[in-house]
């Protein structure tokens, strides 16, 4: 539906209101990390190693700690901490974690690991000292690729190990083999999902607070997840949890990259501890391309067993997955979500997965929006085409003969997931008529009179949100729940607060938050504060990532509300002397049915409750409430995208003509947040497609560090999309909703890459690696026709 | 930007600039390279003096076979010069093309030759256009053919405290063009082809296809001779050494200058 950018300020539930908190951030009245300001405090910059991987046979911080106006050099034998990073993910219980020290311990294995810690009066002197630390390096044999990690005789990046195999995820049907051997056909694709750097406007800061008379430790960081990092922190530094307070301020997006916990933010803590004085970290760009995770590097191996008619009957998947140097808070599970997600919308029902995650001597790699589920959408939605191609079928009808019909929901995946609702038809055909789909073939004449390639490319989808349930994390091996916390606050005055323990960093959920409060409780929205990020006065909350936030954050909320609305009709009762049975809920009074002049808004109940002057026996003053909302199920969000690409034989350029996306989220609480997220995420879908990919030289030296070489796409490369929506509520929750800021990044890639084989599948092409830049759609240009 | 401590003043006047810059300080113009790469630290001046408080320095004029760009003239008014476009439209192509709106309102002509950078597109351009530089040092002022001017990365023939102050474009019927590639919308350019068609022949020259811009010798020789394009395509990449990168091979570089040369030269000879 074409949206209606309305000049809309307030709104419940459904309506197009526009971003409360957005003021401040388009008025430059955000507050980061670095803009704050502690007294007395200090500055840390890390020397990082420059090698793939060596031993550190010295660390010599003489000529650092003679310039003037630097205060320590810190390394891993004076860093007061009782462990390294920790990692909460364990799928199938043997994974492989080797020691991650807060500084490195003997042993360099990437290219900017952190080996030591200036602390001075500025960021310039410490960069200056952190340049005179000499650290003596013996470099060791590299490997970056992780198909070459695994063969016999690479080097290892953990000598204590006898390969550099991190874990094997597993998962076969009793009857796969079966499936497969009455399969006419097997159609082999070898997909490669490349390694990206997520790329947030905000780097990643933290400043460290140590307070040695009260033992208290305050830690303020650009973090998606300011609990896991309390916790994290309580243990690492060797201190109570209780005295430990993290504090999010704005926060200037994550992507996934900041659902972690990383070195620097228990190193700022630590030397804040040495020194007696806060100390301030803010990562520049450049060490961000090595010192934050890395998404994706995942290499699949696809066969599909089919029929004559194009069914799949049996699908093998065999992957490798690069985890890096080290396993981060989730660097484990995030090809197990691949792994959950390898048939897609298909009813694929014999399977036989294997997923081979290994060390190698790079930037570890984590959670990156969509994590895992764009890996297995890319792979299914390339093979889907390579099917289509093989047997001679139409790309859409390959799809509808495979996909999971609305009458088999709730639909019990092969991998062991239970689809709550979805009808992928109804995606599929919005999408097909808004991009009018029957007429391309004209569109692709025209192209071709002009000297240009032009295809068309869909991807349908669905994805796996709302994490999670927490006996299906615990389950899963990992080492934290799923539910989330909100609490409802009505004032005196009738105004109403907020407290999620969702961690919003782009989101909005200031706004979604007010717009539930208005629909549920009558609070006006421009009379609703939402307020989260700081540890010290919320109660544990997860944080935002994995599409969860409205699923579970929201619900919580919801359920909060509910019991505030509860609260006030007791009150209500008592004070207009009638039964709880008696009264109506108008949207924001309770009033005795049929009689609109017995009435108390809820701001009025709001001011008793307060009082207190009269309540019903057993009740308690104030309307307030707490839930902590654990979901019964995940959610699943589906869809179809289509675009058009022509390509320039001359150049090799992939332009993107036009973008339609049809999302079913479930119930929509806000479109105009909705569009913006599917904008978002198509446009890091795109990104992923055309532009961007983070190399490492075979020695280990990244090449991409930068902005210039990382090619991270601006406004001027987005095409004009054309977005809609269909409405499956989820039956998980009471709101039906299911979760969007991940989908478009999960559907896009390979809607532009199935445009782009599209367009020279006249030429024989039948798969193209991503990113899909000019030198390389010129090179396979020039192999198909030589 | 985390650059190591270093000294600045801001000249009021070009002799203040000679001074400073013969004294070891590093100019500064728009900064649109050099602060970069202090960001990076691959460059640490102990000293920097900013160009950007000297009014002759700054405008656009003419006189009978030339057209004087100062120095510190902005990119985003050199694109918008009816004068150059009259004149070089090739040059006016470049400016509006360099980098983002943000860069072209920093970024000066007289920086980016200073910069020597191959993958600018303003040297190659200047030199399709047969353009000199003036510059200033503590010997009194000279005059430098923008072609004699950058020898290879970063490196100019610029003697210790000599300083650009002008560039010196020649006047005459319009038909030039500059065509260049690059992957995002917004990006470093892979490879330019600036093309000039002048009474006196064709010049023509390219960016990101050596160390330094180059002269397109061969594709002008056939030209020059009554050749066609397509012959001269044939030989344009002759002479020129691309690096095989992230952006490319050599192989398709060398491709992509023909694939410009067709678009600049098309261009040139329909203005």
């Amino acid at each position: 539906m074409a949206v209606d950018y309305t000049t809309q300020t307030t709104g419940g539930i459904g309506d197009a209101v526009l971003r409360k908190e957005d003021r401040k951030f388009v008025t430059g009245e955000g507050r980061y990390v670095d803009d704050l300001k502690l007294p007395g405090m200090l500055h840390a910059a890390f020397v990082r190693s420059s090698f793939g991987h060596a031993r550190i046979t010295s660390i010599d911080a003489t000529a650092a700690l003679a310039l003037p106006g630097v205060h320590a050099v810190l390394t891993h034998a004076t860093l007061p901490v009782e462990t390294g990073v920790l990692s909460a993910s364990n799928p199938g219980g043997d994974v492989r974690h080797p020691e991650q020290a807060i500084l490195a311990k003997e042993f360099a294995r990437y290219v900017g690991e952190p080996v030591a810690m200036v602390i001075a009066d500025d960021r310039y002197l410490a960069r200056d000292g952190a340049d005179l630390v000499h650290v003596e390096y013996d470099p060791l044999p590299v490997v970056v690729d992780a198909e070459q990690a695994l063969e016999p005789g690479a080097p290892l990046v953990h000598a204590e190990y006898d390969s550099n195999l991190v874990k094997t995820l597993e998962h076969v049907t009793d009857g796969f083999d079966d499936a497969m051997a009455k399969a006419s056909k097997v159609i082999k694709l070898r997909v490669d999902n490349q390694r990206l750097t997520p790329s947030a406007m905000e780097t990643r800061g933290c400043i460290g607070d140590w307070q040695e008379a009260t033992g208290e430790v305050t830690l303020y960081t650009s973090t998606q997840v300011a609990h896991f990092v309390r916790t994290f922190v309580s243990i690492v530094c060797g201190t109570s949890e209780a005295k430990v307070r993290v504090v999010t301020p704005d926060v200037g997006g994550g992507f996934g990259a900041k659902l972690n916990t990383y070195r620097e933010e228990f190193a700022v803590c630590a030397a804040s501890h040495v020194v007696g004085r806060p100390v301030k970290w803010i990562e520049d760009r450049t060490e961000a391309g090595v010192a934050t995770i890395h998404g994706r590097a995942q290499v699949q191996y696809y066969e599909a067993g089919v029929t004559d008619e194009g069914r799949i009957v049996a699908l093998k998947f065999d992957a490798v997955q690069n985890n890096g140097a080290y396993n981060m808070l989730l660097t484990p599970s995030i090809s197990h979500l691949t792994l959950f997600m390898v048939p897609g919308l298909y009813d694929i029902q014999d399977i036989s997965i294997r997923i081979r995650q290994t060390f190698t001597n790079t930037t570890p790699t984590d959670a990156y929006r969509g994590a895992g589920r764009p890996e297995a959408t890319h792979g299914i939605e390339r093979l889907m085409d390579a099917i289509a191609d093989d047997l001679g079928i139409d790309a859409v009808e390959i799809r509808r003969r495979n996909f999971i019909q609305p009458d088999q929901f709730p639909y019990s995946s092969a991998t062991g997931l239970v689809y709550d609702s979805g009808e992928y038809e109804m995606n599929l055909d919005k999408a097909l008529e808004l991009s009018d789909y029957a007429g391309f073939a004209a569109r692709r004449a025209e192209s071709e009179a002009n000297g240009k390639y032009r295809g068309i490319g869909l991807s349908t989808y669905v994805e796996v949100c709302g994490l999670a349930p927490s006996a299906v994390t615990a389950a899963l091996g990992i080492g934290a729940p799923g539910w989330e916390h909100s609490t409802v606050r009505l004032h005196p005055t009738g105004k109403a607060t907020v407290i999620t323990g969702t961690s919003p960093h782009g989101q909005g959920h200031a706004t979604s938050w007010s717009q539930i409060t208005q629909t549920e409780l009558g609070i006006p929205f421009e009379d609703v504060e939402v307020i989260h990020g700081d540890t010290a006065f919320q109660p544990y909350g997860l944080g935002t990532y994995g599409s969860r936030s409205l699923a579970v954050g929201g619900i919580a909320l919801y359920r909060s509300l509910g019991k505030v609305r509860e609260k006030a009709r007791e009150l209500a009762a008592h004070l207009l002397e009638c039964s709880m049975d008696d009264l109506e809920w108008t949207g924001s009074s309770w009033q005795v049915k049929g009689s609109p002049d017995r009435a108390k808004t809820i701001q009025e109940l709001a001011y008793a409750g307060w009082t207190s002057a009269s309540l019903p026996e057993g009740l308690e003053p104030v309307l307030e409430a707490t839930t902590f909302h654990d979901p019964p199920n995940f959610t699943f969000p589906s869809g179809t995208h289509v675009c058009e690409v022509e390509i320039d034989p001359d150049t090799g350029r992939v332009e993107v003509l036009n973008y339609t996306a049809v999302d079913d989220c479930g119930n929509v609480i806000n479109p105009l947040i909705v569009d913006g997220q599917v904008h978002g995420g198509v446009i890091q879908g795109l990104g992923q497609a055309l532009f961007e990919e983070t190399v490492y030289s075979e020695d280990g030296q990244m090449l991409t560090p930068t902005l210039v070489e990382y090619l991270v796409p601006s406004a001027a490369d987005v095409p004009p999309m054309t977005l809609a929506r269909t409405v499956t509520p989820s039956p998980s929750n009471p709101l039906g909703v299911k979760g969007i800021g991940e989908a478009g990044t999960i559907g896009a890639s390979a809607a532009i890459v199935n445009a782009a084989v599209d367009a020279l599948s006249g030429l024989g092409v039948r798969h193209i690696e991503m990113p899909m830049q000019p030198a390389r759609i010129w090179n396979v240009i020039q192999e198909a026709t030589s | 930007m985390i650059p190591s401590t270093l000294a600045y003043t801001k000249a009021s006047s070009i002799d203040e600039a000679v001074a400073a810059v013969a004294a070891g300080a590093v100019p500064l113009s728009g900064g649109q390279s050099l602060m970069p790469m202090m960001r990076l630290r691959l460059a640490a001046p102990e000293a920097i003096v900013d160009l950007g408080g000297i009014p002759e320095l700054v405008g656009i004029c003419e006189d009978e076979n030339e057209i004087a760009v100062g120095a510190m003239t902005i990119h985003r008014e050199v694109a918008a010069s009816e004068l150059i476009r009259a004149h070089a439209g090739l040059v006016a192509d470049a400016a509006a093309g360099i980098g983002s709106p943000q860069v072209r309102n920093r970024g000066t002509i007289g920086g980016s030759l200073g910069h020597a950078d191959p993958h600018s597109d303003m040297p190659a351009t200047l030199i399709a256009a047969g353009a000199s530089v003036l510059v200033r040092g503590p010997n009194g002022e000279r005059r430098i053919l923008v072609e004699d001017l950058i020898t290879t990365y970063l490196t100019t023939t610029l003697e210790p405290g000599e300083i650009i102050t002008q560039v010196r474009i020649p006047k005459g019927d319009d038909h030039s063009a500059y065509a260049k590639f690059h992957r995002r919308a917004i990006d470093w350019t892979i490879v330019g082809v600036a093309i000039c068609i002048g009474d006196d022949g064709v010049r023509a020259a390219a960016t990101g296809v050596a160390d330094r811009p180059v002269r397109l010798s061969a594709f002008e020789e056939v030209l020059n001779g009554g050749g066609s394009l397509d012959d001269a395509i044939a030989r344009i990449a002759e002479g020129v050494e691309p690096h095989a990168g992230l952006d490319g091979s050599v192989e398709y570089k060398k491709h992509l200058l023909g694939v410009l040369a067709r678009q600049a030269h098309a261009e040139a000879s329909s203005r």
